[in-house]
C-alpha cells in the first residue's frame, strides 16, 4: 500500500491526458467541414475496410456499417494499446456513427472486431498537423493545485500526529495506563489518515505501525502496537518507558519527511484507493488493532484520508468526470451513514461489539466505496 | 404424461452411446481448438441478434462444449438449453432502495452477460484497453477461453416484491418462500436472497469469471448474499446428452423433461400466459427456479451395501436401470414384483416417490450439480447435490413432490437439506432489452 514513486511514464500520461480530454470541438474531420465527413468503415466477418487511413488532428467521426453475418465492434486505439473510442453492438445490417478526439498527432490503430473478441482486423491510422487539444494549461492548474492541497493537509496531519503521540508517550511513561489507553486511538488518527504517505519512508513504518507477527526478524517489536498490547494486555513492561521514546522519536523523523513529501496527482488517486484497500484488508477485519479492538478508529481515519484526497481531486475530477465524482460522492455517503452506525461518545464501538451481520454491512459499503474511487486513478492520468 | 424418453425409447437409447464417447472425457475443454472456436463465433452471430435455436439445440452445439449458447430468445437460456458441466450460483441481496439504481444495473449485467455469453469480455477493451492507469474493466481470466456454452439466468426471490421497489402487486400468485419440510436443516446464510444468478459452463472458469464480473458490476447495488459452486450436472436436459451421476454414484435424472419435448416444457416448465393474468403478466414465458443445498452423508452411504443402495434409489448402481427392468430407459414399473413378490421397487425407493405416477403426474425439469465444499471440520466431505429445478408453478409442482419425498423417501437417512430458495426467472431477453424489463417496465 505504499505509495509508490512516480513512474518516468506519469508526465507523458498525464500531458496526453490532457490534451485527450481538451473538450476541443475543432471542426477539422467533422462532417461538411473541408469536404471530409465521417470515415466510412465497412466491416465484414473477414475484412475491415476503413475508407480513409488518415485524418487531421481533431475530432474525427467514423460510421461503422456491418456487411457480415457476425455482431462487430470498430476500436480506436493509441499507440500504447489504450482503447481511445470505440462502438459495440454493431449488429449485421446497422451503420453506427461514433466521434473520438484525437487531438495529439501520430499513429493510432483501427481495429474491427467480428464476433466482439480477439485483437481484431488491425490497421494503423494516421492523425496529421499539430496538436488541437486546448483547456489543458486549465487542468494542469487544478491538478497542480490539487497536489498543493493535498500536501498542505498531508503536513496539518502530521503536525497532529506528533501532537497526539506526544501526550500518549507522556501518559505511558507516567505510567498512567488509564489515560495511555484513551489516548491511544487518538494519536494513531492522522497516523491512518496520512497512511500511504507515512509509510513510504523505509523502515520507519514497521518501527512505528509493526504488528508483533510483521515485524522481520532480528527487528524488534516497538512502536503503537507493542504499546498497545502493553496497555491492554501484558501490563506496562520495563521497557514501555524506551519503547515510547522510540516511538516519540520516529514519529518525530516521519513527520520531518512527510511534511518536505513532493507528491504528483496520482500518487493522489492512488493513495485513495490504497487507503480503502488497507481498510479492506486489514480493519474491517479487526486484525490491526488485535488487544485495543480500537479498529474502527482506524477505519475512519483511513476513510477520511480517503475523501481528502479525493476532495483535493475534486475540481479536476468534476471537469474530467463529473458522472464519476458523483458515484463517488453517493457512495462515501453511504459508507459516512454506515460508519455513524458505530459511534459512540466522541469515538466508535469497540471492533468485538459488532455482529457479524454489522461487519458484512461495512464491508459490502466500503466495497461500493473501492469500485468507483479505483477509477479515479485512470481519469487522473488518462 | 408420457415423457420423451418413454415414448422415444429407441431415438434416446441410440443417441446415448454416440454422445458418451463426445462428451466422456473434460480433455475437450481445452483452450486452444482454433477451429472449434471459429465455429463458435460463427454460430453465434447466426443468433446473436435474431434468435436463439430454441426448443431443439442443434446437435453440433449440443457436441462442441466450447460454442456459445445464444443469450436472447424467447426463453432464458440456461433452463432447457443442455446442462453444461459447471456451475456458479449466486444469490444476492439488494443494498439500495432507489429503483433506477437496480435498473441501471440490471441493464449493465445484461450488455455484460451478452458480451460474456458470447464469449467476449465483459466490458470492451475490458482486460488491458483501459490504459496504464486505469482499472482493468474485466478481471481477465477468462481472456483465452472460448464462450464454453456459458449461459447466465437471472431470478427475483420472493423478497424483492416486499415493496422497497414498488413491485408488491407484481408478485405472482402463490410465489412465496418454501415452506418448512420434515427433516430440514436450513442454514439461513445459505437461504433466499433478492435475485439469484445461475452461471453454467463447461469450463469452470469461464462460470467463476462470469459471476465475478457482474458481481463487480453490482457493487453498491446487490451484495453477494450465498453462492455455490458445482462441478457436475447431475441431469440431463436433453436426449443428446448421456445421463450422469450424483454423488451417490447413481445415474440421476434419467426421467427428466428434455427439451426435445415442447409439448411437457409447456406443460411442466414455462409459466403460460394465463397462469400470470394481469400485473403478473411480466412472468408469461418464464420459469420458477427451486435451489436446495442437500448435503449428503458420503461416509455413511459410502458404508452401504449395493442391495441397500440399489434399494433406497430403485436403480441398479451399474447401469442404471429401473430395479426389475434391465436397462436405463426401460420403463418404470411400479407395480412389478420381485423375487419375493414385493415390488421390485420398494414402496419406499427415491425414484418410486419422486415418480410423476406417483405425483399424480407432477413433473419438474432438474438442473442440479454435484458439490463438494472441501471437508466440514470433523473430516466428513462437505458434498452433495446442489438440486436446481424449473417448474411452471413451485407451489403446485415442487411443494408436493417435497413433501411426498420428506416423508418417506430411504434417502434421508443419507442427506439433509441445508439450503433453500426459490426465484421466479423472467421470460427472455429480445435483442436490445435487459434483464426484467417486462417486470421493471
Amino acid at each position: 500500500m505504499r505509495i509508490t514513486p512516480a513512474p518516468a511514464v506519469l508526465g507523458a500520461a498525464l500531458l496526453l491526458g490532457l490534451t485527450a480530454c481538451g473538450g476541443s470541438d475543432s471542426d477539422e474531420g467533422t462532417p461538411g467541414s473541408g469536404g471530409a465527413g465521417a470515415i466510412k468503415v465497412e466491416a465484414s466477418d473477414t475484412d475491415c475496410k476503413v475508407a480513409r487511413t488518415e485524418a487531421p488532428a481533431g475530432t474525427v467521426e467514423f460510421a461503422v456499417t456491418n456487411k457480415g453475418s457476425q455482431v462487430n465492434e470498430f476500436y480506436v486505439y493509441a499507440k500504447d494499446g489504450r482503447v481511445v473510442g470505440e462502438v459495440e453492438n454493431i449488429t449485421p445490417g446497422l451503420t453506427r456513427s461514433f466521434k473520438v478526439e484525437l487531438t495529439e498527432p501520430g499513429t493510432y490503430e483501427t481495429a474491427c472486431k467480428p464476433g466482439m473478441k480477439g485483437e481484431g482486423i488491425r490497421a494503423d491510422f494516421t492523425v496529421t498537423g499539430s496538436s488541437s487539444a486546448t483547456g489543458a494549461a486549465g487542468s494542469d492548474e487544478k491538478l497542480a493545485a490539487a497536489v498543493a492541497a493535498y500536501e498542505k493537509y498531508v503536513a496539518h496531519e502530521a503536525d497532529e500526529l506528533l501532537e497526539n503521540t506526544e501526550a500518549f508517550t507522556a501518559a505511558v511513561k507516567a505510567g498512567d495506563v488509564a489515560r495511555a489507553k484513551s489516548l491511544y486511538a487518538k494519536a494513531r488518527g492522522p497516523w491512518e489518515e496520512i497512511e500511504p504517505v507515512a509509510e513510504s519512508f523505509g523502515d520507519l513504518d514497521p518501527k512505528i505501525d509493526g504488528r508483533e507477527d510483521v515485524v522481520e526478524e532480528g527487528m524488534a517489536f516497538t512502536g503503537y502496537h507493542r504499546l498497545e498490547k502493553d496497555l491492554w494486555k501484558d501490563g506496562l513492561q520495563k521497557d514501555s518507558g524506551a519503547v515510547a521514546d522510540q516511538l516519540l522519536a520516529d514519529v518525530e523523523q516521519v513527520v520531518a519527511k512527510a511534511k518536505a513529501v513532493e507528491l504528483n496527482p496520482l500518487q493522489l488517486a492512488n493513495g485513495s484507493k490504497a487507503l480503502l484497500d488497507e481498510m479492506a484488508t486489514g480493519k474491517v477485519t479487526g486484525e490491526e488493532e488485535r488487544y485495543s479492538h480500537t479498529d474502527l478508529y482506524d477505519f475512519a481515519a483511513n476513510f477520511e484520508g480517503s475523501k481528502q484526497a479525493v476532495a483535493a481531486l475534486r475540481p479536476a475530477l468534476q471537469e474530467r468526470d463529473p458522472e464519476l465524482l458523483k458515484a463517488i460522492d453517493a457512495r462515501f455517503a453511504d459508507l459516512d451513514a454506515e460508519l455513524d452506525r458505530h459511534r459512540t461518545g466522541d469515538g466508535f464501538v469497540a471492533y468485538t461489539q459488532l455482529s457479524d451481520a454489522q461487519v458484512k454491512q461495512l464491508t459490502v459499503t466500503l466495497d461500493a466505496v473501492s469500485e468507483q474511487v479505483a477509477k479515479v486513478a485512470g481519469v487522473v492520468a488518462a | 404424461m408420457t415423457g420423451a424418453h418413454a415414448s422415444q425409447p429407441s431415438v434416446s437409447e441410440a443417441a446415448a452411446p454416440v454422445q458418451h464417447t463426445g462428451l466422456s472425457r473434460r480433455g475437450l475443454l481445452g483452450v486452444g481448438a482454433g477451429a472449434a472456436l471459429t465455429g463458435a463465433v460463427a454460430g453465434v452471430a447466426g443468433t446473436y441478434a435474431a434468435k436463439r435455436a430454441d426448443a431443439s439445440p442443434s446437435p453440433a452445439a449440443a457436441h462442441d462444449p466450447s460454442a456459445p449458447v445464444a443469450f436472447h430468445g424467447e426463453h432464458q437460456a440456461g433452463i432447457t438449453t443442455p446442462a453444461q458441466d459447471r456451475l456458479h450460483f449466486v444469490a444476492l441481496d439488494v443494498t439500495t432502495d432507489d429503483r433506477e439504481q437496480l435498473v441501471t444495473t440490471l441493464k449493465a449485467w445484461t450488455r455484460a452477460a451478452e458480451r460474456m455469453t458470447a464469449g467476449a469480455e465483459a466490458a470492451p477493451g475490458g482486460v488491458d484497453g483501459g490504459g496504464p492507469y486505469g482499472v482493468p474493466q474485466d478481471t481477465g481470466e477468462a481472456y483465452d477461453l472460448p464462450a464454453s456454452g456459458l449461459t447466465l439466468t437471472i431470478g427475483f426471490g420472493p423478497s424483492l416484491f416486499d415493496g422497497r421497489f414498488g413491485l408488491a402487486d407484481r408478485r405472482p400468485e402463490g410465489f412465496e418462500d418454501l415452506p418448512g419440510f420434515r427433516g430440514d436443516d436450513l442454514d439461513p446464510a445459505r437461504c433466499g436472497g433478492d435475485i439469484a444468478i445461475q452461471a453454467c459452463a463447461n469450463d469452470p472458469q469461464v462460470a467463476v469469471h462470469a459471476i465475478r464480473n457482474l458481481v463487480r458490476i453490482g457493487f453498491g447495488t446487490v451484495s453477494v448474499r450465498w453462492s455455490q459452486l458445482g462441478f457436475g450436472r447431475t441431469s440431463s436436459t436433453s436426449t443428446s446428452q448421456v445421463t450422469p451421476r450424483n454423488m451417490f454414484g447413481f445415474k440421476d435424472g434419467t426421467n427428466n423433461l428434455k427439451a426435445e419435448d415442447p409439448e411437457s416444457l409447456a406443460e411442466h416448465v414455462w409459466v403460460q400466459p394465463d397462469d400470470v393474468a394481469g400485473k403478473a403478466a411480466w412472468m408469461a414465458g418464464g420459469s420458477y427456479l427451486v435451489a436446495r443445498r442437500i448435503r449428503m452423508h458420503i461416509e455413511v452411504w459410502d458404508r452401504t451395501n449395493l442391495q441397500e443402495q440399489e434399494q433406497v434409489i430403485g436403480r441398479t448402481k451399474g447401469g442404471g436401470a429401473p430395479l426389475g427392468q434391465a436397462r436405463e430407459f426401460d420403463t418404470v414399473d411400479l407395480a412389478k414384483p420381485g423375487a419375493d413378490g414385493q415390488p421390485a421397487i420398494p414402496e419406499t425407493a427415491h425414484i418410486r416417490l419422486a415418480s410423476h405416477a406417483n405425483l399424480k403426474g407432477i413433473r419438474l425439469l432438474r438442473r442440479g450439480y454435484n458439490f463438494t465444499d472441501g471437508t466440514d471440520g470433523v473430516g466428513h466431505l462437505d458434498a452433495g447435490l446442489f438440486f436446481i429445478a424449473f417448474c411452471r408453478d413451485a407451489a403446485q409442482q415442487f411443494v408436493p413432490m417435497q413433501k411426498a419425498l420428506a416423508g418417506k423417501d430411504a434417502l434421508n437417512e443419507y442427506i439433509e437439506h441445508n439450503g433453500s430458495a426459490v426465484f421466479a426467472c423472467p421470460p427472455g431477453v429480445k435483442p436490445g432489452g435487459w434483464w426484467g424489463q417486462t417486470l421493471f417496465s
